[in-house]
């Protein structure tokens, strides 16, 4: 599979008790299970990341499972509430057991 | 006229057998049915079996999503649950699903009161016209629910 490549975007900077929006987007091509081949017929087995978890400062604050409706490309929007500066870590798991990570720096004003 | 009432008799017990075998049949009917439109149900029992016997309440939830979907492959869903998001009083988690789909299930987030709102968007595939049901499960273990529907131009699973 075509390298993986994750996109991260949060706020420059945020006030301390802001509630700040993260938003993501990682290249996968999330493949459902339920498309068949053109020309053998045979189901494609599924292929997915089936579970995010966002970690802040190592503590995680959202999580989320997936299924095989999840389009190709997943975007996938959240909130968080700054504590302090530091790390948001998000890491993506796939079937495969692969994971993705893609670390942010946090900065509290 | 005996002969009759013993032809009466054997009808009787014919009809008796044609109508359970008619039971039976539309039985096997209604369990094709079930087969064929599986996916509400699953939904509507993927959603009691959340709820654990407890009512289901309607409200708190708002669902954002377009009227209409040309593309089924990525169809926009914004889910946002009112809470205070204290320790005391938070969203546990959100459960998106899709009655029309092959697999209903969509995603579940899974909030914490860090999360300063429950509000989270993902883009999801939807194979044909159908209602899109969010589940909410609350920290003290009341469950909300909110649906819409969306229509699809064109399906998202794939031939």
């Amino acid at each position: 599979m075509a390298k993986v490549k994750a996109r991260v975007k949060v706020p420059k900077k945020v006030a301390k008790g802001e509630i700040f929006e993260v938003k993501s987007l990682i290249s996968h091509k999330m493949e459902s299970g339920q498309r068949k081949h053109k020309k053998t017929g045979e189901k494609i087995p599924r292929q997915i990341i089936n579970k995010f978890v966002c970690t802040y400062n190592g503590k995680a604050v959202f999580s989320s499972d997936w299924h095989g409706a999840v389009s190709a490309n997943p975007y996938l929007s959240f909130h968080v509430k700054a504590v302090d500066s530091g790390s948001l870590d998000l890491a993506w798991t796939d079937d495969s057991g692969a994971v993705y990570k893609k670390t942010t720096k946090i900065t509290v004003t | 006229m005996q002969s009759q009432k013993n032809k009466i008799q054997v009808s009787r017990r014919d009809i008796l057998n044609y109508t359970s075998a008619g039971i039976l049949a539309a039985a096997g009917i209604s369990l094709f049915g079930s087969i064929v439109k599986a996916d509400k149900k699953m939904t509507v029992h993927a959603v009691s079996k959340l709820a654990g016997g407890k009512e289901i309440m309607s409200g708190k939830i708002t669902l954002e999503l377009p009227q209409i979907a040309e593309n089924g492959n990525t169809v926009p869903l914004s889910v946002e649950v009112d809470s205070p998001m204290t320790d005391a009083d938070y969203v546990k988690s959100v459960h998106i699903f899709a009655e029309g789909n092959p697999e209903p299930s969509v995603a579940s987030f899974h909030f914490t009161p860090a999360s300063g709102v429950a509000k989270a968007s993902v883009r999801m595939r939807l194979a044909k016209t159908q209602n899109v049901v969010a589940v909410a499960e609350m920290s003290n273990g009341s469950i909300f629910q909110a649906t819409t529907e969306v229509k699809v131009t064109i399906g998202g699973c794939g031939g």
